[in-house]
């Protein structure tokens, strides 16, 4: 095709590169971002199964009133490593490594910015990830002060043993890991577009990706800072968060959740990213309102710097703190919404293909709408000292974590799976992953509002045998152990895609951003030939020439 | 290329918020202390600023070797590292005497949030000068084998951005805890 121009080449020296063939070392001595982003997601399903399985034991704990399967303290450890797991090792380093393999093939570039710091990264997340895993096999146990790590009851005084500590080194590895990525991405959407990749024209998972990076590089100190700290307690005997010796155990809630609340966003903001690529695909229409989309994106990178408090309302900082915090949190919904409504109006009226990752992105915005009211809900100061610290927090969370990031993440392995691996990933198995994830997820989420309300607090090991509390937490343990079969299909199902999924070609799902104008898996050095960029949808403007996007836009 | 400048920028970024929240911690507890010593009770500002100046100095230095590498004049850069690395390494060996006569009045980290605080933001500012030390010195020795012969170098630049950054930091780290405390 003649209106194809060659690609810039950015990296004049050649990489270090091992040949083909030569097994495993080509994997760990790699700085192919695509090698890098197979190796996080490889690594992010390990700890999604011990993370997945940490939660299951949790569950059976709860099944009963008055159960003994667990003992306090190996439950303690199993909720905080389950939090920590999911959070830190699962869902950010996912969306990180999906990052990692896409932005540079979806700016038309050869690789990162800076291919070394990235292979940094990644394995400063896996060290992070040995270190608190680590800990299991130490006398003392792993950590068991939650993923908050609240103090005092991090400090030394109340918790001699060598869990916290671990647990603030590898999140103190993995964190810097993190800040490296960040600025990586940042500097390669800046400065690594194809030509005619204007602002304007990033795809929307690109323009997330850049927000969160932003995040990352300012709001990950914030957290490094503190662990610095806490560790100095811990270790040295410094008394920054001891009350007992001058300390203030506020101040950890401040740094904890001046970093917290961002964090939340660390974790769905990509996940929007993925929703905004999967949902005009499916519905074959270009995006509803894209600058609406994008635009929304800054404001909620932005507000979220400012509502950390509204975990800290049942703390007592006085009603004006509470007044602002509630009002600043209840603001981010309105971006929020924004999202929502601009996928919606994308799908209204479109030919929607239900494939998997579509039905993924479908059930996304449903259950994140859930997770969404809740918080607004709970960002109101009465009703947050009702619920606080009670399984309704439980459920938010959940919706907004699991039915939001996780679902999104599911739909975007189905999604790009061809693109990894060449072949398509099963629609059968894929229908049923989907569906028992649904009901599971439900079942053991929807009922802990009613649980929440009614009392039971989060983060103890058993209950009494009031009325109803011991069939509603039955019910949702059935639904974990459904999440667990779904979980096991979703295994088998790339297991099976892997060796005999049919055949993907460059672009099965017809999808229109650059990442699709290559083969399936990308060739080492990603395109033969970019296509020119003259609008948001490159691969639409390079097949139907009379229609384009932007109908007088030109090359730059 | 620009992407090394572009990265440093915002590491340099990053790092503000990690030492915004050094001087906060120790924001929040300046005046707190009870009993024990203080930054009034303890410290010396007269010594501590001459020693500063040390540090100053050594941001006019670093940039005069810019300069020079953009003039082509091999000699003079290397001697402005050189002059850099020595005002900087004077400035860590004065907060060593006073971290060691700190220590020697039983002053320490575990002692009260005074020492808490004032050992953290202290140390972790010295730990940046350090790095910057031995980035200088890969500097000087890489200019010793004839790199960075000008009018450009990234290594260069990124390293003098970095040096006046860890500057910058040390003129807000001294008034929080000096200025703040005698004047
Ligand atoms: C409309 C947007 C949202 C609002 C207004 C909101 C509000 C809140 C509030 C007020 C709390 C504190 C509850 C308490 O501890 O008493 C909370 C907790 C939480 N939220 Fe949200 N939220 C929103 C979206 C999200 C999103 C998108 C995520 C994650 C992707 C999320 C994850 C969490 C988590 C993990 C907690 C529990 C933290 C803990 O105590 O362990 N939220 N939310
Ligand atoms: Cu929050």
């Amino acid at each position: 095709m003649s209106s194809r121009i060659p690609i810039v080449p950015e990296n004049t020296e050649p990489l270090p590169r091992l040949r083909e063939n030569e097994g495993m070392l080509s994997w760990v001595a790699s700085v192919d971002h695509k090698q890098i982003g197979i190796m996080y997601l490889i690594c992010c399903m390990v700890f999604f199964l011990i993370g997945g399985l940490e939660a299951l034991l949790i569950r059976i704990q709860l099944a009963q009133p008055e159960f003994g399967f667990l003992s306090p303290e190996v439950y303690n450890q199993m909720f905080t490593m389950h939090g920590t797991t999911m959070i830190f090792f699962v869902v950010m380093p996912f969306l990180i490594g999906v990052g990692v393999y896409l932005v540079p093939l979806m700016i038309g570039a050869r690789d990162m910015a800076f291919p070394r710091l990235n292979a940094l990264s990644f394995w400063l997340f896996v060290f992070g990830g040995i270190l608190i895993y680590y800990s299991f096999l130490t006398q003392s146990g792993a950590p068991d002060v939650g993923w908050f790590a609240y103090s005092p009851l991090s400090e030394k005084p109340f918790s001699l043993n060598k869990g916290p500590t671990y647990w603030a080194l590898g999140l103190l590895a993995t964190g810097i890991g993190s800040v490296a990525s960040g600025l990586n991405n940042v500097v390669t959407i800046l400065t690594m577009r194809t030509p005619g990749m204007t602002m304007r024209r990033l795809p929307l998972f690109v323009w997330m990706i850049l927000v969160t990076s932003f995040l990352l590089i300012f709001v990950i100190p914030i957290i490094t800072s503190a662990f610095a700290m806490m560790l100095l307690d811990r270790l040295l005997g410094a008394t920054f968060f001891t009350p007992a010796h001058g300390g203030s155990a506020i101040l950890w809630q401040h740094f904890f959740w001046g970093f917290g609340h961002p964090e939340v966003y660390i974790l769905i903001l990509p996940a929007f990213g993925i929703i905004s690529e999967v949902i005009p695909v499916f519905s074959r229409k270009p995006i509803y309102g894209y600058e609406f989309v994008a635009g929304s994106t800054v404001a909620i990178g932005l507000l979220s710097l400012g509502v950390w408090v509204h975990h800290m309302f049942a703390v007592g900082l006085g009603d004006v703190t509470n007044l602002y915090f509630s009002f600043a949190s209840m603001l981010i919904a309105i971006p929020t919404g924004v999202k929502v409504l601009n996928w919606v109006a994308t799908m209204w009226g479109g030919k929607i293909i239900f494939a998997t990752p579509m039905l993924f992105a479908t059930a996304f915005i449903i259950e994140f709408v859930i997770g969404g009211l809740t918080g607004v809900a709970i960002a109101s100061v009465p009703i947050d000292w009702v619920v606080t610290d009670s399984y309704f927090i439980v459920a938010h969370f959940h919706y907004a974590l699991f039915g939001g990031s996780l679902f999104a993440i599911f739909a975007g392995v189905y999604y790009w799976f061809p693109k990894f691996t060449g072949r398509m990933m099963s629609e059968t198995l894929g229908k049923w992953h989907f569906w028992l994830t649904v009901i599971g997820f439900n079942l053991t989420f929807f009922i802990q509002h009613f649980l929440g309300m009614m009392g039971m607090p989060r983060r103890t090991y058993t209950y009494h045998d009031f009325p109803y509390w011991g069939s509603m937490n039955l019910i949702s343990t059935i639904g974990a152990i459904v999440l667990a079969v779904s979980v096991l299909v979703f295994v088998w199902n790339i297991l099976q895609s892997l060796k005999r999924g049919e055949k993907a070609g460059g672009n099965p799902w017809n999808a229109w951003t650059l990442e699709w104008a290559t083969t399936s898996p990308p060739a080492v050095h990603n395109f033969d030939l970019v296509p020119p960029v003259r609008g948001r949808r490159p691969l639409w403007d390079l097949a139907h020439p009379d229609m384009p996007d932007e109908p007088d836009a030109k090359v730059v | 290329m620009a992407n090394n400048l572009m990265l440093v920028k915002f590491f340099i970024a990053s790092e503000s918020i990690f030492f915004i929240m050094l001087i906060l911690a120790y924001v929040n507890f300046h005046g707190s202390v009870t009993d024990g010593p203080t930054a009034k009770s303890s410290l010396n500002p007269y010594v501590t600023g001459i020693f500063s100046l040390f540090l100053l100095a050594s941001s006019f230095t670093v940039w005069l070797a810019g300069k020079n590498l953009r003039n082509k004049n091999h000699r003079m850069m290397k001697f402005w590292i050189l002059a850099t690395i020595l005002l900087g390494a004077t400035f860590i060996f004065g907060q060593g005497l006073e971290w060691a006569g700190l220590i020697d009045k039983n002053i320490t980290i575990s002692r009260n949030v005074f020492g808490t605080t004032f050992f953290t933001l202290t140390g972790f500012h010295g730990f940046h000068v350090c790095v910057g030390l031995l980035m200088l010195t890969l500097l000087l020795g890489l200019a010793m084998f004839g790199d960075f012969k000008g009018p450009r170098s990234d290594a260069v630049e990124c390293v003098s951005l970095y040096w006046h950054f860890v500057d910058g930091v040390w003129i807000v780290v001294f008034s929080v805890i000096y200025l703040w405390a005698f004047l």
